[in-house]
């Protein structure tokens, strides 16, 4: 790691001021650092000042209500994961939790980290490689080593990405709060995240002096059941190779209303309408289910590596439809 | 080991050479180490804002109080295995081990507060005003902890390396769940590396202490 300085966060005034001029790199923001440290070691940023987040007063909350959920961003995946309303409530969200890294990240790593944690392909993570996302030319993924990248979506940085939480609170219809230097504003999850046709250099929409402070979840209905499958390489913890968050608003066998949200197959989570069209108003039976799998992959471009990733899509898109039924 | 690593090893302001005839002697060892912590002195001052790039910061460790000047980018496992307090003594607790250094492997894990955290991704600043548990922590006094009874019994280990952080891992696991499963010991225990693949016997170690605690 380069040397940096190091100030603790009194006020979310104060972090968008200490951000505002600096523009990427120079000043960054630490929560629980097990992604951005890893991001140091290797010389992949370099700033010259961390903003330690993790003083803030009060942002590392989780309340609950009817009318649905508030998580501060400071609130650790364990806290989330092991928090018995979002189990019983928001059961896709605790899972996609307890999915993520291993007992030692989840008990430092934060929601904001998690949401805004930068992509894990090896070309991006090797400090001798200047690829497309770091200003470079080209996204050496589109010749080299593909096995892990994206199948939706791509064009033109084929990087995918890690979140688990992100595609289970796009699936809950979750918003996100955002303070910068002219105050706060709301958006949805699902407008947080941005493709790298949009901009290759980042994954979602906040600026240089922007941060995130809270995710708000409204409450499902009762007739909800919602799930979150990830496919992991082996069975160690592990980004996924391709996740389904699920969510279905059910009567009887027949699907309400349907929300599939994917993982780790597009450089942002990716909302799958056509899953989603294709579950609404039916019974779900063998057929529905595997109909659905195969509209959420339809439009996949795989590379040369990770063809394989367009079966697994199929698979565990179908298996979540099932769970709603079983 | 790049040449940025390799500076950063060895301090700014000595070289390898002068800090291996350094160690030679106590006394030298004591002025010229906590330089590989903190860098030249110039660094020291607090900055406008209020940023530090050193700070003399007070650790718990092992219920032992340390006074420890570090630099921000120094962190917690740096401090446990290198680190000199203010009074020139090693603070030497070698039990967490620096093997992956990218919070992978588990062979740092200590525990802060109580829970198991990778001790190489967490900041020496960072772990101000917590309880920190190293594996030299873990017994009573002469008497292991039942993890460490269990380990023995079960002969949960080959090369050892992994043990100390398995054995924190585990205390952790059992201090929060006091019957696990055997699932909930595999998911207790999968932030932690074992290559010689003694998993089988870790596990039952870990069903033995539960039985005992």
């Amino acid at each position: 790691m380069d040397k940096f300085s190091y100030v603790n966060a009194t006020s979310l005034k104060q972090v968008t001021s200490l951000l505002s001029d600096s523009g990427w790199g120079e000043v960054m923001m630490i929560a629980g650092g097990t992604d951005l440290l890893s991001e140091l070691k290797e010389y992949i940023e370099t700033p010259k000042t961390l903003v330690n987040l993790k003083t803030l007063p009060g942002m590392d909350s989780i309340s609950a209500n009817a009318s649905g959920l508030k998580i501060g961003a400071l609130a650790t995946v364990a806290d989330i994961a092991m928090h018995p309303t979002i189990q019983q409530y928001y059961t896709v969200l605790a899972q996609a939790a307890a999915s993520v890294a291993t007992p030692q990240i989840r008990n430092v790593g934060t929601l904001g980290g998690n949401l805004c944690q930068r992509p894990r392909c090896w070309y991006y993570r090797d400090e001798t490689v200047n690829c497309l996302k770091k200003g470079g030319d080209i996204c050496y993924a589109v010749n080299g080593l593909s096995k892990y990248h994206a199948i939706l979506g791509g064009d033109p940085v084929y990087i995918v990405h890690p979140s688990d939480i992100a595609p289970a609170l796009i699936a809950l219809n979750a918003s996100l709060k955002i303070a910068g230097p002219e105050g706060e504003k709301t958006l949805k999850v699902e407008e947080f995240f941005t493709l790298p046709a949009a901009n290759p250099f980042r994954e979602n929409v906040l600026e240089p002096n922007e941060i995130v402070v809270e995710v708000q979840v409204p409450q499902p209905k009762p007739n909800t059941k919602s799930f979150y499958l990830k496919a992991r390489e082996k069975g160690a913890p592990d980004f996924a190779l391709a996740s389904v968050a699920g969510v279905f608003e059910m009567m009887g066998k027949t699907c309400q209303t349907a929300s599939v949200v994917l993982g780790g197959v597009a450089p942002a989570p990716w909302r799958s309408a056509e899953a989603e069209t294709a579950l609404t108003g039916k019974m779900i039976n063998e057929s529905v289910s595997m109909k659905a799998g195969a509209e959420a992959v339809k439009d996949a471009q795989p590379m040369n590596d990770n063809v394989y990733k367009v079966t697994l899509t199929q698979n565990l898109v179908s298996r979540t439809a099932m769970m709603a039924v079983s | 080991m790049s040449d940025k690593e390799k500076e950063e090893k060895q301090g700014t302001n000595i070289s390898r050479r002068s800090f291996l005839k350094g160690v030679g002697t106590g006394t030298v060892a004591a002025t010229v180490a906590p330089a590989i912590l903190v860098g030249d002195s110039e660094t020291a001052e607090a900055q406008t804002d209020g940023a530090v790039s050193t700070a003399k910061i007070q650790l718990n460790i092992n219920e032992k109080s340390y006074q420890i000047e570090v630099e921000a980018r120094t962190t917690l496992l740096t401090v446990l295995r290198d680190g000199i307090d203010t009074g020139g003594n090693g603070v030497d607790l070698t039990g967490a081990k620096l093997i992956c250094d990218r919070g992978e492997c588990g062979g740092c894990t200590v525990l802060v507060d109580g829970k198991a955290v990778y001790a190489c991704m967490m900041l020496a600043m960072d772990a101000q005003g917590k309880q920190i548990t190293t594996v030299e922590g873990i017994a009573n006094g002469d008497a292991l902890h039942p993890v460490q009874e269990a380990f023995i019994k079960h002969d949960a280990m080959m090369c050892g390396f992994c043990t100390p952080g398995f054995i924190v891992s585990s205390v952790a696991l059992l201090n929060e769940n006091k019957k696990p499963t055997i699932a909930e010991i595999k998911d207790g225990l999968s932030g932690n590396t074992c290559r010689c693949g003694t998993y089988p016997f870790i596990f039952d170690a870990v069903e033995t202490a539960s039985e005992k605690m």
